[in-house]
């Protein structure tokens, strides 16, 4: 199944802090991403005018088990449609509460957020057209002595080319272990950016 | 679940691509053609008939010895996203940190090239290739002049690296404060504490037998030796990896250790890994490294010093020259922190074509280097063979303890462990040592870094070198450095300078490594 990539709009992020951000000591620990789909058109409207509220669809997903420690700190993430708790069929916009509840980190954050959608299914391996259909005839032709059932050969031939584009696919990754170019390692000196 | 189904399936995936050029490959298909002569294959059960010849023949055993292999070394395939250096190192300023640290190793050997005006590299003229193959076996007769040589780092710069290492994410004061951390250390890995350990050494437990322990002369072999040494009779001739390494969390036998290594670092020599070592052997007798004199240097520093290892100074040469040339070593690379140093063909530079890694296997040693090798010669004494399992030693576990990362077996994660673990159960001795200027990781560091190799007896060593198979982990190093600390609390506490806490744990051959983990981790009241 393949997936379509769904244009999102990334608002700054929000942070919530009570008092006033300037004048304030501490850190903020709970930020809000906001995120638009400019392009709502894939997502199905409402036939009905229902006003849109927000749904909580994932609650309390931890991504760092110890929040005051380096693990998980930059990670890649996936969440999937089964972890929701609802339906993300028609989704207008989407908003990402994050905590961070340990004061030793400056700042925090998602990055590189995107958003996927189902796509439509991929169409299968085609084989060329002659291959896989054989002219139909009108009436089976008579076997001609000595040649070989064409529905045979056409079958061996379609399984000839899958074992050939097997074998293209599957290479090794093994080293030849050659270190010097063609019987050459006169180095000067290393070098480094 | 979907997600963890496609996750095993990309696992298998990537496996079964790793496996596909290996020799254990090549004679599986060997032997499934040979296997078509059998009476008991059948044509219309050929896929279950060849499979069960397979685990009746042993085959299968191989298998999974090979795949259990991949399983402990490679990491999990990663996110999609993930970019190839996320796979070497998550944290981005570790992996500016290690850049930085090998630009001025790099840097360090350019100097040296030029100021003693010899290239990195060269193609011996013949008569030196000839009188080279001829002392192949006594290179260690040889006196070179390596006094205009100097190690390119030693571990005390290495040392004062780490110590500079900051996350810019992290509130990094400079004064005190609850968020400084009392060490030298001062980024915030995941480290785990005491009852973690326990759960995770639990077969170092009191209640379970342990060699170096339960086979001194005291106790009776009747009471845990004899039967040890049955069970691993036992794993030896089923052939499993995992149930090697699960049997030797409990120490191995001296008279099986050997095989049990090779068992669980899944090296058996085949003819083609002998003459992969002959082929290493002609590319040091063809070419001239200038790491070649390091490693001279380095073993005759470190190795040739020692009581326990003079002996093995020829092998040393035979096994470090060649694995210099050893381009495989490259693969780790992968799923290390660190990369190869890249250098030009004379009069190419800049020219892809003409790019190629120095040294071959990408690795430069630095000072105690060769002290990685030593040990294995006590166990080891056939050349190739030494070779094979110093070498999958080296890509499993000795890369990590030079490298900037934060991975939980990287040496900085070892030091944190180790300063974490003193400050929390011996907090007046840490206090005491830091008031007088001697941070305790200063003096174990040097421990961590080289294994213990030239600082425990040798029996000692391949104890706890038996642990770190066993658990595929270095944690136990820096458990150890804790435990030796705890041994010797009373004498440090009464110290009043470095030097003197120097003094003090300047002499460890006399340590016996079970005990010492076993009341740090198990007995000390918490």
């Amino acid at each position: 199944m393949s997936r379509v990539s769904v244009p999102c709009h990334v608002k700054g992020t929000v942070a919530l802090q009570v008092g006033d951000v300037r004048t304030s000591q501490g850190r903020p620990g709970v930020l809000v991403i906001d995120v638009t789909f400019p392009s709502v058109a894939p997502f199905e409207h409402t036939s009905t005018h229902t006003p849109a509220k927000w749904v909580t669809c994932l609650r309390d997903y931890c991504l760092m088990p110890d929040p005051h420690s380096e693990e998980g700190a930059q990670e890649y993430v996936s969440l999937f449609k089964h972890q929701m708790l609802c339906d993300m069929g028609k989704v207008l916009e989407l908003r990402l509460i994050l905590r961070q509840p340990s004061p030793l980190w400056l700042s925090f954050t998602v990055e590189e957020l995107q958003i996927y959608q189902q796509g439509p299914k991929s169409p299968s391996m085609t084989f060329p057209k002659w291959l896989s259909h054989p002219v139909p005839c009108e009436q089976p032709a008579p076997l001609l002595e000595g040649l070989p059932d064409p529905s045979r050969v056409s079958s061996e031939v379609q399984q000839m080319w899958a074992l050939t584009e097997m074998i293209r696919a599957s290479h090794t990754s093994t080293r030849i272990g050659r270190f010097d170019v063609d019987g050459c390692y006169d180095l000067n000196l290393l070098s480094y950016t | 679940m979907l997600q963890e189904e496609s996750d095993l399936a990309l696992i298998i995936a990537q496996i079964v691509q790793k496996l596909k050029g290996s020799n254990l490959y090549a004679q599986l298909e060997r032997q499934a053609w040979a296997s078509l002569q059998r009476p008991e294959i059948k044509l219309e059960s050929l896929k279950e008939d060849i499979k069960e010849f397979f685990k009746i023949s042993g085959w299968e055993k191989k298998l999974q010895n090979a795949v259990y292999s991949e399983l402990s070394v490679f990491p999990l395939p990663s996110h999609p996203a993930a970019p190839p250096e996320h796979l070497k190192e998550p944290l981005v300023y570790m992996r500016k940190a290690q850049g930085s640290w090998e630009k001025r190793i790099l840097k360090s050997l350019n100097s040296m090239c030029t100021e003693l005006s010899i290239p990195l590299a060269r193609k011996r003229p013949v008569g030196e290739q000839k009188e080279l193959l001829n002392k192949w076996n006594e290179m260690g007769t040889d006196e070179p002049d390596l006094s205009l040589f100097r190690p390119v780092y030693a571990p005390k710069d290495f040392l004062e690296v780490l110590i500079n290492l900051r996350n810019p994410n992290y509130e990094n004061g400079d004064s005190h404060s609850f968020r400084t951390h009392l060490g030298l250390i001062q980024v915030p890995l995941k480290v785990k504490d005491i009852p973690e350990l326990k759960e995770f050494f639990v077969e170092l437990g009191l209640t379970a037998g342990q060699l170096g322990v339960d086979d001194s002369t005291q106790v009776p072999p009747e009471l845990f030796e004899n039967e040890h040494v049955r069970i691993g009779q036992k794993v030896l001739s089923e052939q499993d990896s995992a149930a090697a390494q699960q049997y030797i969390r409990q120490g191995s036998p001296t008279a099986l250790r050997a095989e049990l290594w090779a068992l669980i670092l899944n090296i058996s020599s085949q003819p083609e890994d002998i003459l992969y070592y002959e082929q290493l052997k002609t590319n040091v007798i063809q070419h001239d490294l200038l790491v070649d004199s390091l490693i001279y240097k380095d073993v005759k520093l470190t190795a040739s010093n020692d009581d326990y290892y003079f002996v093995f100074e020829d092998y040393l040469y035979q096994v470090l020259l060649c694995f210099s040339r050893d381009t495989s070593v490259l693969g780790h690379f992968a799923y290390s922190s660190a990369s190869p140093p890249k250098s030009y063909i004379r009069g190419k530079l800049g020219l892809e074509e003409y790019a190629v890694f120095y040294p071959p296997n990408g690795v430069i040693p630095f000072h105690g280097f060769s002290m990685y090798v030593a040990p294995l010669c006590f166990l080891y004494h056939e050349p190739s063979k030494l070779y094979q399992i110093f070498r999958e030693m080296y890509v499993r576990f000795f890369f990590r303890l030079h490298s900037i990362s934060s991975h939980p077996s990287g040496i900085v994660s070892l030091c944190l462990l180790f300063e974490t673990l003193l400050q929390t159960y011996l907090p007046q001795l840490f206090y005491h040592l830091r008031e007088i200027g001697a941070q305790p990781l200063r003096i174990s560091f040097k421990w961590m870094v080289r294994a213990f190799s030239g600082y425990l007896a040798t029996d000692q060593l391949l104890l706890l070198w038996d642990r770190i198979l066993g658990y595929n982990s270095l944690e136990i190093l820096a458990v150890l450095a804790a435990a030796v600390f705890a041994f010797r609390a009373v004498n440090l506490m009464e110290v009043t300078s470095l030097a003197a806490a120097e003094a003090v744990l300047a002499d460890l051959s006399t340590l016996k490594v079970m005990p010492l983990l076993q009341i740090f981790l198990f007995a000390t009241v918490t």
